[in-house]
């Protein structure tokens, strides 16, 4: 830079290395904190940051291992965290493979086909998108109920009703597939048509496998969502076995049992893989994106 | 594999029958559990999916249908329903639909006013058998073995002693007959003589009469006090000549009544009112706070004298990275009065123990806390990128000039990534106005307001509000949620219109 540096500069610098060090140390504070916290004994914050003494007890918890209570007896955890986040990863993985599934057929349709009521869709798509399905849990809630009037296994309490309500909610997708197909050129499709191919095997032979990178991406998307919803899971799911992590998770901090040290032991052991497939996923939507492009 | 593309054509077809057969008979069974609407909208769909698939015109809906169809049942559908329960009663009280709610009522007995038969429970095998012994003749009966009713009810039939082949043992004790009441209240006992037994004491059943009788025009008629209760459509319940209502109640349409009660009657306008600015000062304050945090960030973070960027930039995007729920959470647990680390350092240091979940106004500065350092990274990132493509010599003309960096900021950063950034805010303005899961997760809305006669919190907001009295407290107000729903509907509706408005003008200036 050709910015003469003064004395003011050299300040200046300091005093933005200052405020970042101070804001980095308070964001980083409360993770620091939740490992302290499910290392300590005991369930209350009576310790430093760095605990004095160490103990398993909070993570035998999560891990479900039985604990030997003060009688000499062996205390089984009451909360299902393993449980919990095997019953969340089951919805995730499956209604983001229907997901999936939904969306790439139609981002197809819509980025090569021409139809009546195309841009229609599209915007419809587009708006249905801006209404979280929280706005409509009242009908969601009575919808299940009458669903599982008539067929149990998707009615309330049932983790295959999560699975129905979470594979609806394929608008971004369709919108995120549809860019990137339009970035791979339709003379390739066009020329496996010349040689014969009907439309759906130049879908599913030619067009497909080099749609893979944003098919991933999206069905790493899903998942996410899937994993961290937590409105429609908390009204479909009721018994403690059906819970899904995000709604389990929050029965550890109740005033009158307030399990302090276990929930931190199962917000990291559950939190880490979480993370590390978010920020994976965040990588590559940037990456995904950046070479798809949603275009109008 | 090769086979003759005549035959594969036909085997799509077969199996496509097929399929549309295999749906008609569930359409069958929806219809005969009583769900005429699901069915009728099963039917709807398989219609149509049979007609795309197999009309030659509509080759692209084919490719669509399966997303489209899902999107609308899942997505548009419920908005639809929930603008449609706005309109009814549907509540805890009135929960049933007509027929259903008349049904309930027609179930309904009442000991008669004949003998009575003393009850006692014998184990047989691993079921039980009834003895029963009138009153007044002492005539001994016992049932056949039947297992404990659990959630259907179990209909028997007794038999005379002499005739039962069975030698009792001993009883089963009062304890657990006391433990089962709720499951043996649904023992239905027919005597030989055809009269119907139901359990009126511990140890006491009596014939059992059905308390109404319907009337042809509709009425039912109570055999125990001789009234007429009358279905009465306005209010969804079956009322008493001088107006009392029985429960359970049924589901009416009742027009706009559930609005008029959000925007006119005190009891509901008064904390609606508040919560729906509430709402708009948490949305603008957090939209607020985490840009301001997240561009001065990014204008630090694009300054080249810095350095170290790169690892403050990766600590500073944790927050983002981190799933909210767990986050929330922890902050749940830092903020804790007694027990929370936040207090405890708070205390060490100024020795004060602020109140965070019982105060309202620490309350809200939670929230606005916990959000921004929720939302921040995000602002930070898109600023990035936007002052990236700022032109440098922009700058190095304002140096020249002399300008120093505050000013450089308000004169050359910030218009120039206002244009692009307002649709950003405006969106995130939409999201947090429904920022369900922090508010809920956090405070659960508490503390509540004490003026106030319904359930309604400091902190909720409108999204928040609508769970609490649709799910949480008592009542149930089904109607009263969607009406609410529907209300921020439209205001999202709204805030998006202007977001597209906004994004327009972005795309044209660029052009």
């Amino acid at each position: 830079m050709a910015i003469v540096t003064n004395k003011s500069q050299r300040w200046r610098v300091l005093a933005a290395h200052v405020f970042l060090v101070c804001l980095c140390a308070l964001v980083i504070f409360p993770f620091l904190l939740t490992i302290s916290i499910s290392l300590r004994p005991g369930n209350f914050a009576t310790g430093r940051l760095i605990p004095a003494e160490i103990s398993f007890e909070h993570w035998r918890f999560a891990l479900g291992l039985p604990t030997v209570g003060p009688d000499g007896t062996k205390v089984y955890p009451d909360l299902p965290v393993l449980r919990w986040l095997w019953n969340s990863i089951r919805v995730a993985l499956v209604s983001a493979c229907i997901g999936l599934l939904l969306s790439t057929t139609a981002a197809y349709a819509f980025a090569r086909m021409r139809f009546a009521g195309k841009k229609a869709a599209l915007t419809g798509l587009m708006l249905m998108q801006m209404f979280p399905s929280v706005l409509a849990l009242v009908a969601i809630h009575s919808i299940f109920t009458r669903i599982g009037n008539a067929f149990p296994v998707f009615g309330m309490d049932s983790l295959w009703s999560l699975v129905l309500a979470y594979s609806g909610g394929i608008a971004l997708h369709v919108w995120t597939i549809k860019g990137f197909y339009e970035t791979i050129p339709a003379e390739i499709e066009e020329a496996a048509t010349v040689d014969g191919a009907t439309p759906w095997q130049a879908f599913w032979r030619v067009l497909l496998p080099m749609a893979l990178p944003i098919l991933m991406v999206v069905f790493l998307l899903a998942f996410i969502g899937a994993i961290i919803e937590y409105p429609v899971a908390s009204i479909l799911l009721h018994s403690q076995k059906n819970l899904t992590l995000a709604v389990g998770a929050n029965s550890f901090l109740y005033p009158q049992k307030y399990m302090w040290g276990d929930f931190a032991a199962a917000a990291i052991l559950s939190g880490l893989p979480i993370t590390i497939v978010f920020m994976l996923a965040q990588k590559g939507l940037i990456a995904g994106l950046t070479s798809g492009g949603t275009k109008g | 594999m090769t086979i003759p593309p005549a035959i594969r054509r036909n085997l799509g077809r077969a199996f496509l029958a097929l399929l549309v057969v295999a749906a008609l008979f569930l359409v069958t069974v929806i219809y005969a559990t009583g769900e005429v609407l699901l069915a009728g909208t099963f039917l709807v769909i398989i219609a149509l999916a049979a007609w795309l698939y197999l009309s030659q015109k509509t080759y692209a809906y084919r490719y669509l249908f399966p997303g489209i169809a899902a999107a609308i049942i899942f997505v548009v559908f419920p908005v639809i329903y929930t603008i449609f329960i706005s309109f009814s009663n549907y509540s805890s009280r009135n929960l049933l639909e007509f027929p259903r709610a008349t049904q309930y009522l027609l179930d309904q007995t009442y000991p008669g006013e004949s003998n009575t038969f003393g009850f006692s429970l014998f184990p047989d095998g691993g079921k039980f058998r009834a003895r029963l012994e009138d009153s007044e003749g002492g005539a001994v009966f016992f049932t056949p073995a039947f297992a404990m009713p659990g959630e259907a009810p179990v209909a028997v039939t007794a038999v005379p002693e002499a005739a039962a082949g069975f030698t009792p043992g001993d009883p089963v004790e009062l304890g657990d007959i006391i433990a089962n009441e709720e499951n043996l209240k649904k023992l239905a006992i027919t005597m030989p003589n055809g009269a119907r037994l139901g359990m009126t004491g511990l140890s006491e059943f009596a014939a059992l009469k059905r308390l109404y009788t319907p009337r042809p025009d509709g009425s039912l008629l109570n055999n125990q006090d001789g009234t007429v209760i009358k279905p009465n459509v306005r209010t969804g319940f079956y009322e008493t000549p001088s107006g009392e209502k029985v429960l359970p109640g049924f589901q009416v349409k009742i027009g706009l009544d559930n609005y008029v009660r959000i925007f006119t009657d005190p009891k509901y306008r008064e904390p609606f009112t508040r919560i729906f600015i509430w709402t708009v000062v948490f949305a603008g304050l957090s939209v607020l706070f985490s840009f301001s945090l997240g561009l001065v960030l990014a204008v630090l973070l694009n300054w080249e004298a810095l350095r170290f960027r790169s690892v403050y930039r990766l600590l500073l995007f944790l927050p983002y990275a981190v799933p909210g729920f767990i986050s929330i959470l922890v902050f749940k647990g830092l903020f804790n009065n007694n027990m929370g680390e936040i207090n405890l350092i708070l205390d060490a240091v100024f020795g004060i123990r602020p109140p965070w979940f019982s105060d309202p106004f620490l309350a809200k500065v939670m929230l606005l806390i916990v959000n921004t350092w929720l939302g921040f990274p995000y602002m930070m990132v898109v600023s990035m990128g936007l002052i990236k493509a700022i032109p440098m010599d922009l700058y190095e003309a304002s140096a020249v000039a002399g300008a120093g960096p505050l000013t450089n900021f308000f004169k050359i950063t910030l218009p120039l990534i206002k244009r692009p950034m307002l649709p950003l805010l405006i969106s995130s303005f939409a999201f947090n106005f429904n920022n369900f899961v922090l508010v809920m997760l956090l405070t659960g809305g508490r503390p509540d307001f004490l003026d106030t006669t319904i359930q309604a919190g400091t902190t909720d907001i409108l999204i928040s509000y609508v769970y609490r009295n649709a799910f949480v407290d008592s009542g149930q107000q089904f109607g009263l949620g969607a009406a609410i729903s529907t209300v921020i509907f439209l205001l999202v509706a709204g805030i998006t219109l202007v977001q597209i408005r906004y994004t327009k003008i972005a795309d044209d200036e660029k052009r």
